[in-house]
């Protein structure tokens, strides 16, 4: 399990900085795919193995996109508000022990609400404080809007692709 | 301190995460425009190697040599231009017999990471400090400007792009000779925003944009843009106008590195000018 999550990691900073900084999409879109390795930990894992490891992911993506803190912030901030976010969600369905967060186990609905929300508590943190301040509103809303879009996108096809092999 | 440490780890994960968004936040702080350079920077060699060998395997491997030599032919042919020498003063003697004194020196540079969709953009480039590579160097390609360096290691040097928030470059429309600033509003990567130029000058579209060199960091004339719309806002004095620019910062590949070798003394003496009457 802990493997597992060591070698998530690895792949998705090597995914993000490699493959998908390089990729021009065009116009606002930057996508933050390795938000995808805060939302598969698992339901058991200690509040601050999650801040750490979140805060490891976010800065190891730094170091790559010379943008040193800001997604480390992101990152951290996102692991924050994940356990808050898995209680609201929590009326849908039970977490029985063993559960993993993902579509095989809790259905699409659940999986989409979840990502849905991590994903734009994430973009949001990360173009806010890159502008640094409220000044250009309307246009760091449409970035996050559109990032996150993409980045959902991105996160639901890995569910499908992978979840599998598990 | 018992109550102290049962109250620590009771709220541990709120405490935790405190610490470490202000760690974050410390470094955006410390990383970010024209700080001196850190313990801990993003231009290092490890990174930097990396996205290096990765920008090596993209290359086009046939095309690969054939653009450094051309990219250095270049630098070599900008060094013997001209305009790379400013003319000492003719109406004394010389104790050198120099007529002209170099003022600008290219060096050639590969980009091995760019950025243009987010709202403040870096390129990083493959010299460094031991190539001669200082912060506050101009960066161009033979088709424009593209921005200046903001923090040197060793081997790699991080640039702040045009397309920058923090971007804030002294250009001149060609025609009229007026003196404005060139910044990016964020939006499109092709359209930069050239401010400051009064009213009553003349502004046409199609008008060429190049850099005034009242910076000290490039040199005058460097291609910027043509001017695609201009407007005046309400309550201003000022055209507001959007430059097209001519380099496609998407596809930049080898960049100069250009040198001012008087800047020091040029910012000595503005550094002085307080103290005339």
């Amino acid at each position: 399990m802990i493997g597992r999550n060591i070698i998530r990691f690895i792949l998705l900073t090597a995914f993000q900085v490699l493959v998908i900084n390089h990729i021009r999409f065009g116009g606002y879109v930057y996508p933050m795919v390795y938000v995808y390795f805060i939302l598969l930990l698992p339901f058991e894992t200690p509040g601050w193995i999650l801040l750490l490891s979140s805060f490891a992911m976010g800065l190891g993506v730094d170091f790559f996109s010379g943008t040193l803190g800001l997604n480390a912030a992101a990152a951290t901030f996102t692991a924050f508000v994940r356990p808050g976010v898995l209680k609201l969600l929590k009326s849908e369905k039970e977490y029985e022990p063993g559960l993993q967060p993902g579509i095989r186990d809790l259905g699409f609905r659940w999986f989409f609400l979840y990502a849905l929300i991590l994903i734009t508590v994430h973009h949001s943190a990360l173009f806010f404080l890159e502008v640094f301040g409220f000044s250009e509103i309307f246009q760091t809303l449409y970035r996050i809007g559109i990032s996150s879009a993409v980045t959902l996108v991105f996160v639901i096809l890995m569910q499908f692709i992978f979840s599998k092999q598990d | 301190m018992k109550n102290l440490f049962a109250f620590l780890w009771k709220y541990h994960f709120f405490f935790l995460f405190v610490l470490l968004e202000l760690f974050s936040f410390f470094l955006v702080v410390r990383n970010s425009y024209y700080q001196s350079s850190v313990i801990v920077s993003s231009t290092n060699r490890i990174t930097g190697g990396i996205l290096n060998t990765y920008s090596g395997i993209t290359d086009y491997f046939s095309l690969r040599k054939a653009n450094r030599i051309l990219a250095e032919e270049n630098a070599d042919f900008y060094n013997r231009l001209s305009g790379a020498f400013i003319a000492t003063d003719t109406n004394t003697f010389f104790l050198n017999d120099t007529l002209y004194r170099r003022q600008y020196r290219y060096y050639a540079a590969k980009v091995i990471s760019n950025t243009t969709s987010r709202r403040n953009n870096y390129l990083m480039i493959n010299k460094g400090k031991v190539h001669g590579i200082e912060r506050e160097m101009g960066v161009a390609t033979s088709g424009g400007i593209v921005g200046q360096v903001v923090e040197v290691s060793d081997y790699f040097s991080r640039v702040m792009s045009v397309l920058n928030m923090h971007s804030k470059i002294s250009v001149r429309v060609k025609s009229s000779g007026q003196i404005g600033t060139l910044i990016w509003n964020g939006r499109d990567y092709r359209i930069g925003t050239l401010i400051d130029i009064p009213t009553h000058s003349k502004l046409n579209i199609g008008d060429t944009v190049v850099t005034s060199g009242f910076s000290h960091i490039f040199p005058e004339g460097i291609r910027v843009g043509t001017v695609q719309d201009f407007r005046i806002n309400p309550g201003d004095n000022f055209f507001t106008a959007d430059i097209s620019y001519f380099v496609d910062y998407n596809r930049i590949y080898h960049v100069f590195v250009i040198q001012n070798l008087f800047r020091k003394e040029m910012n000595e003496l503005d550094a002085n000018k307080n103290h005339t009457p």
